[in-house]
């Protein structure tokens, strides 16, 4: 009985320092957070209950909100497609016996090591219908004139996908990192069987790493939807708002505009977005494939 | 047994060089090569730019076509950039930030992920479900709250909201390491419990050695993560002695124009330490992180 205690208090010893953060900087910051979504508070005057005024404001009456939600949801439609799929092509052909393949992986990774503002100020010159070298590189190719690309409202939003496909770093590592989970005997075993290269990819990589493909879309998901950075930087928003992501919004309104409250609100809607959106995802996730469960 | 061999070799021989088995795992290797080539070649090619550009007059700097290697080297763009904004104070700064940062995350992640890996306690699977859902919480729910409490602790302007959080580990972090202490067999742990080791010990001698990849992987996500993070800094530093490098970046950049040597020069500066980081601890890196058994 004394063994169990002392066991049980050491377990909570060890993880105290998380418990102690979920507590104080995640869940006690949530419920005043959905206390405050319910108030007009500009940091200045006390808070001002107005119930789900806020919520009322935004679903209604704010078509700035639905503008980025909109932004928001093309830019992880046409993102995380692309960079997932790129980002374990680029795994698989980095994961064999090729030669300078220490230089290679550090080649793909080098735009995520690059500070993103740096990166980001960079594409803006490259992006430059006049000045830049995407156009010079499509005139090379008879597109003439290139887009106007952040100039455009139309060509905005691709330009910033585009961009993202440069970020493919951290996804290929974890992605790498799970190809050395997969036991060498199994390809061994297809070989025998006469399987080739494509076979091979297809029928022993892709269904042994569907966990980590799944873990990739969903933290992809949520980061794509979080995107601030980058719209920032590159846009801020414009041009007529044709890059106003939700989070940016979200910023302006709480930390330019001071409106704590309707900052709130709109913290809170994404995060009920993302709870439903990963809720869904988990119980469609029969295609994902758990070594020793059988199916 | 040896007339087999000499079937197989003769038949070998027969086919033409194209068919043979040698012929086509070369042919293979030598296009994911050259895919793999080109296309890093493609995510060189800004790093490539901002390094040129750094090192260019302002007089080639916009001339068509580009100059992509400029005959004269413009050495001096990288001390003009350290001075002309107090660049090596940001450095200073950020390293300092993310030095701190560091140590938190490893230290406590480390021992939050040995308890939920290895003690047993009521309520652990539970709670650890509530450190996975917690990965998935976007952090703006919690931002303005946590802005409000720092504000009213006097944090403004100092390190302290950038560097403190860590000390509380992070839920990746701690799942990560989890993941890799999951691997560590048992009766090592036996073992040493049976000479008497307490847990701490254990951890120590027997987890830390045998986990150093796993730690080294948790230190540089870490490193990238406050190295160059853009959205803290931007709320929490707002006095020019307080910036970081990435804040310091934009400063290069007014409404109407960009000193674009002297930015990507900065740039490049502050590009080096994570790309040297990557590039020697690759291995560990990548060897560090481990995805089977995601749902156990």
């Amino acid at each position: 009985m004394k063994k169990v205690l002392r066991a049980n208090l050491e377990g909570y010893l060890f993880i105290m320092p998380w418990l102690i953060g979920l507590v104080c900087l995640t869940i006690g910051p949530m419920l005043l957070s959905l206390y405050m979504s319910l108030t007009e508070w500009d940091l200045f005057s006390p808070p001002r209950f107005v119930g789900l005024g806020n919520y009322q404001k935004l679903i209604f009456g704010d078509p700035l909100f639905w503008k980025s939600l909109g932004n928001t949801v093309y830019y992880v439609g046409g993102r995380v497609p692309v960079v997932i799929i790129l980002a374990l092509v680029v795994a698989v052909l980095l994961n064999q016996r090729i030669p300078l393949r220490n230089f290679l992986r550090t080649a793909y990774y080098l735009p995520t090591v690059t500070p993103e503002v740096a990166m980001f100020v960079l594409w803006v010159w490259m992006f430059d219908p006049g000045n830049g070298i995407i156009n010079d590189l499509l005139a090379l190719v008879g597109i003439k004139p290139g887009p106007e690309w952040l100039g455009s409202s139309d060509w905005a939003m691709p330009a910033l996908i585009i961009v993202a496909t440069w970020s493919i770093g951290s996804v290929m590592v974890i992605f790498l990192a799970g190809l050395q989970g997969v036991p060498q005997h199994l390809y061994e075993a297809a070989e025998l069987d006469g399987a080739g290269a494509w076979h091979k990819v297809r029928h022993v990589t892709l269904p042994l790493i569907t966990p980590v493909i799944f873990f990739n879309l969903i933290m992809g998901i949520i980061g794509a939807f979080q995107m601030f950075t980058k719209a920032f930087v590159m846009t801020n928003g414009g041009p007529a708002n044709a890059t106003l992501m939700y989070v940016l919004y979200l910023y302006d309104q709480a930390f330019l505009w001071f409106r704590m409250g309707y900052g709130s609100a709109l913290a809170w809607i994404l995060f009920a977005i993302l709870f439903i959106l990963t809720f869904i995802m988990f119980r469609r996730s029969q295609w994902v494939y758990y070594e020793g469960r059988g199916r | 047994m040896e007339r087999g061999t000499e079937i197989r070799a003769s038949t070998v021989q027969a086919l033409p060089f194209w068919k043979r088995k040698t012929f086509q795992t070369y042919l293979g290797q030598t296009l994911v090569f050259l895919i793999a080539f080109l296309g890093g070649i493609a995510f060189f090619v800004p790093f490539f730019w901002a390094v040129s550009s750094s090192v260019k007059l302002d007089s080639q700097l916009f001339v068509d076509p580009p100059i992509w290697i400029p005959n004269t080297i413009q050495l001096q763009n990288y001390p003009e950039a350290l001075s002309a904004i107090p660049f090596a104070r940001y450095y200073l700064n950020t390293a300092i930030i993310t030095g701190t940062s560091m140590i938190g995350d490893v230290v406590v992640s480390t021992l939050v992920a040995y308890g939920f890996a290895r003690m047993r306690f009521v309520g652990r699977d539970t709670l650890f479900m509530v450190l996975l859902a917690t990965m998935m919480l976007p952090m703006q729910v919690t931002m303005i709250p946590q802005f409000i409490i720092y504000r009213s602790l006097g944090w403004i302007n100092t390190f302290l909201p950038l560097i403190v959080p860590s000390f509380f580990g992070s839920a990746f972090y701690i799942f990560l390491l989890r993941q890799f202490f999951l691997g560590i067999p048992l009766d090592l742990e036996d073992a040493a419990r049976i000479d008497g080791a307490s847990s701490l010990h254990v951890l120590w001698y027997v987890f830390v050695p045998l986990s150093l990849t796993a730690m080294a992987t948790v230190a540089i996500f870490s490193f990238m993560q406050h190295w160059q993070d853009f959205f803290l800094p931007l709320i929490y530093l707002n006095s020019n002695d307080m910036k970081t490098v990435s804040l310091g970046l934009q400063m290069f950049r007014s409404d109407f124009s960009t000193d674009w040597n002297h930015m990507m020069a900065a740039s490049v500066m502050a590009t080096i330490p994570p790309l040297l980081l990557f590039f020697f601890a690759q291995r560990f890196f990548i060897s560090g992180i481990v995805m089977t058994g995601l749902k156990e």
